[in-house]
């Protein structure tokens, strides 16, 4: 294991918990995402890897079996990709790049050796004797990613590295930072909110909800096997069906439906793609809303189960809203899961 | 009455206000200087004169050692307020801002308090430790009213400093007197400058402070005043007037440019 | 987790604020102590103010009193220009309000001057309170329309007198309905400095006054001259007692002016 966090907990003066007691190991040269909306402890538990934290007494942090807790920043050397960038606007982009070389106090021809195989990597040679000033926001991530990485740290953090774009060149960005991110070879961290961002890039996702980590996983298995309905519903958007399990069967408002398993007592998720629209069906609906979004179409159901039910059909055309249809859903592809606790 | 009239009558106030007694005076004062046996040479007289020159070379001597320790000063304690939350820091702000709003004369009270005949230095130190008088006693008295208009900047700049900056560079290795050099100071620059102009230019003015101090230090305002009250040479009072309002005048207009905002004059 | 360099940074904070605040207990305490120059051991009194209220109360009323009317003219002066500048910006309205900051950069003593050159022989105005009324208001004007502006200029006010024209307001009730209430958070922090600094304003003052006219300041640099210490500081102290709530409100009504142009 290369990186092991034991026991990491934040506790904010006035009480505010954070972060729970949480465990954590990444292997080398895995890279890892925290995902999980806004204040379940996601940002604060990379602070707390980078020193920028300092987590509850009792907390372990080893790189390679040495023990990370004691060190300041400044001698952890971990590479930080901050959301904003935090770009030196006093210097120029080489200056950025090379400034943790020149903190290591290397000679000038090791650090511009070094600069310039960092800026090759990125693709930033044209944009190498900028300021900074004068960059898009996709070149200053660049900047940032290069300056990070430049100075070898033995990890890499990055917080929210692509929120700080426009939507058209997310898409676009994500692919190419996957893509540098196992060039380098490095053992990386990234914190978002996006689950598409997460999945994309990562090997392994740690959802977090609430200062907890909710599942940690490959994405497939996130998305395929949720182990509660946190998951189920922050990946890939499952919906409650709600009901009744009895005898391997769920009884709703528009019909019986055949269950893969025994799960009384759990509550059944589904997602929107597993809701098929078939001529003899076992749930009855009446089509609510049906929304165009050019590969398929979302229809609102009611009546199949106690809330709106949303299917996504894929099809040259769709029932109009009043029409009655009869829906499929197959029986691996309803998720039993513990009930929820409380609203999440 | 249409809309542009009103507006245009909100403004009659101010004009007639500004042309009488700002405006007028102004061009009075400057065709006043003009006025002596010697006319519009007096000015180049100034530069000429021993007594005016000294002067003019103390005042900007003394100005500019106030400003760069008010600037040591209050830069030092402006970041440290600004980067630590603790009991009792609002006092502590209050404390060093508060003294913003005192007239010279009683800066230069304080500093007779400090270090007059009766003075505390005098007390608790021994011999004759009396300092208020002499040209450190000024030069502490204009650090005193400075030291709140310096950190007043300040502080305003360095709370907009990105804190994210600071953590970048501590993750890339950087040991605290580094961050201090490449990341605060650069991003501070301009509200360094803009803070140590308005010092100069108020210790250049300052009047009051040395009133009360009555020292036997020449400074450009004492001048001014002595020559007008003791003297009758109103040319000369006039234009040394004039030189010194340009040149404070001319700071400030420097440090608007460099911060965008403005502390008034004083002391 | 003191390390060297945040020990430094503290014992600067310290010294200074020490240094700034040290000469402030002082003059409080010789105030109100019998005879400083024994210090404590000779007894608190309130003998001292009594005897500052004598000599000086005069000075102190003016004070109030000029600083009273220069809150008044400022107002009707500063109020409407500000709000005809916040309706043109550009760079006319910029040179303007660089025009009337000129007291603010030029020093005390200069201006002083300007206006005696210009006004000094008309006996009636120069001997008159007005006299120094007008360099107070030349001195706290660019203040209160500063701030008045800043408040103005920050809330969309041509949208919010569009839509009290489209009811039917003419321009005065406009000024009166809609300006001045939006207005108030920059007019208040506005009176606060103008009363507070005109109340402190010493270099103008000290030139413009005459020995039936002294203002509280020119009354503390006499003190200064001619008392004794115990008599200085004792006036000293009323001063403070003045000046500092008002220092305090107007920290307070500024901050929350500013909070507005955020």
């Amino acid at each position: 294991m290369t990186l092991t966090l034991r026991n990491i907990a934040k506790t904010f003066p006035g009480g505010a918990r954070a972060l729970m007691p949480t465990d954590l190991d990444i292997s080398e040269g895995e890279i890892v995402s925290l995902l999980g909306p806004s204040g379940c402890g996601k940002t604060t538990l990379l602070r707390i890897i980078a020193g920028l934290e300092t987590a509850d007494p009792g907390a372990q942090i080893r790189f390679k079996g040495e023990d990370m807790g004691a060190l300041p920043v400044e001698r952890r050397k971990v590479g930080m990709v901050f959301q904003s960038y935090a770009l030196f606007p006093n210097m120029s982009v080489r200056s950025n790049i090379g400034y943790g070389l020149k903190m290591q106090s290397l000679p000038r021809d090791q650090i511009d050796a070094r600069v310039d195989e960092v800026i090759a990597l990125c693709r930033l040679e044209p944009y190498a004797g900028r300021a900074i000033t004068a960059l898009s926001g996709g070149q200053r991530q660049r900047v940032a990613l290069a300056r990070a990485f430049a100075p070898r740290p033995r990890l890499l953090l990055l917080d929210e590295p692509l929120s700080a774009l426009d939507a058209a060149l997310r898409g676009a960005l994500r692919d190419e930072l996957a893509a540098l991110l196992r060039q380098f070879g490095i053992t990386a961290i990234f914190v978002t909110h996006d689950q598409d961002e997460a999945m994309a890039i990562a090997d392994r996702v740690a959802v977090m909800s609430q200062g907890r980590v909710a599942q940690i996983g490959t994405p497939e298995a996130l998305y395929r096997a949720p182990e509660n309905a946190f998951v189920a519903r922050f990946v890939g958007n499952a919906l409650p069906l709600g009901g009744l399990i009895e005898d391997g069967r769920l009884h709703l408002p528009g019909g019986v439906l055949t269950l893969a398993g025994h799960s009384n007592g759990k509550a059944a998720f589904v997602r929107a793609e597993d809701v098929k629209i078939v001529a003899d069906g076992p749930l009855a609906a009446t089509v609510e809303t049906v929304t165009f979004l050019g590969t398929h179409y979302r229809i609102g159901l009611r009546g199949a189960t106690h809330e709106t039910l949303f299917c996504l059909h894929q099809g040259v055309s769709a029932p109009k809203p009043g029409e009655t249809v009869r829906l499929a859903i197959a029986p691996q592809s309803i998720l039993t899961l513990d009930p929820e606790k409380a609203a999440a | 009455m249409s809309s542009r009239l009103f507006v245009a009558l909100c403004l009659v106030p101010l004009a007639v206000f500004a042309l009488a007694f700002l405006a007028l005076p102004i061009v009075r004062l400057i065709l006043a200087s003009g006025e002596g046996d010697a006319g519009w040479a007096i000015y180049w007289q100034i530069l000429q004169t021993p007594r005016y020159l000294t002067t003019l070379i103390q005042t900007v001597v003394v100005s500019i050692a106030v400003t760069l320790a008010a600037l040591a000063v209050s830069t030092t304690a402006g970041l440290f307020l600004t980067r630590n939350r603790f009991r009792g820091r609002a006092v502590l702000l209050s404390i060093l801002t508060l003294p913003l709003a005192f007239p010279g004369v009683v800066v230069g009270f304080m500093i007779i308090l400090l270090g007059g005949r009766q003075g505390l230095f005098n007390a608790l130190l021994p011999g004759h430790v009396v300092f208020a008088y002499s040209i450190f006693g000024l030069f502490l008295g204009y650090l005193y009213f400075s030291i709140p208009r310096v950190l007043l900047t300040v502080m305003a700049a360095a709370e907009k400093i990105d804190p994210s900056l600071e953590e970048a560079a501590r993750t890339l290795g950087a040991p605290p007197h580094r961050v201090v050099i490449d990341v605060l100071i650069p991003a501070l620059a301009p509200a360094l400058i803009a803070a140590g102009a308005i010092a100069f230019a108020t210790a250049m003015g300052a009047f009051g402070t040395a009133f009360t101090l009555a020292t036997n230090i020449d400074v450009l305002p004492m001048v001014i005043y002595t020559e007008f009250t003791l003297s009758a040479n109103i040319a000369m009072a006039a234009a040394l007037s004039v030189l010194l309002g340009i040149v404070t005048w001319a700071m400030l207009f420097l440090a608007r440019t460099f911060s965008g905002t403005t502390v008034a004059a004083g002391g | 987790m003191k390390n060297p360099g945040r020990f430094l940074q503290l014992s600067v904070t310290l010294l200074a604020a020490a240094f700034l605040l040290v000469p402030t207990i002082q003059s409080v305490l010789a105030g109100l102590t019998v005879n400083y120059f024994q210090g404590l051991r000779s007894g608190l009194t309130l003998n001292w103010i009594f005897v500052v209220w004598d000599l000086y109360s005069s000075s102190i009323f003016l004070s109030l009193g000029i600083a009273l009317a220069c809150l008044v003219v400022t107002l009707i002066i500063g109020v409407p220009a500000a709000y005809a500048m916040a309706r043109n910006p550009g760079r006319l309205t910029r040179a303007l309000e660089e025009f009337i900051s000129l007291p603010l950069a030029i020093p005390g003593l200069a201006l002083a001057l300007a206006l005696l050159q210009l006004y000094g022989t008309y006996k009636g105005f120069r001997l008159s309170w007005t006299f120094i009324l007008v360099g107070h208001v030349l001195y706290t004007l660019p203040f209160m329309v500063r701030s008045v502006l800043s408040v103005l200029a920050a809330i969309d006010l041509k949208t919010l007198e569009e839509g009290a024209a489209s009811l039917g307001a003419g321009p005065a009730r406009r000024f009166i309905d809609i300006v001045v209430p939006n207005a108030l958070p920059g007019i208040l922090a506005g009176a606060l400095t103008v009363v507070t600094l005109s109340i402190g304003e010493f270099n103008l003052t000290w030139m413009l006054h005459t020995p039936y006219l002294k203002t509280l300041p020119v009354g503390l640099a006499d003190s200064y001259a001619s008392m004794r210490l115990e008599i200085a500081s004792a006036y000293t102290l009323i001063f403070f007692v003045m000046i500092v709530p008002l220092l305090l409100a107007m920290q307070w009504a500024s901050a929350r002016a500013q909070r507005i142009t955020q």
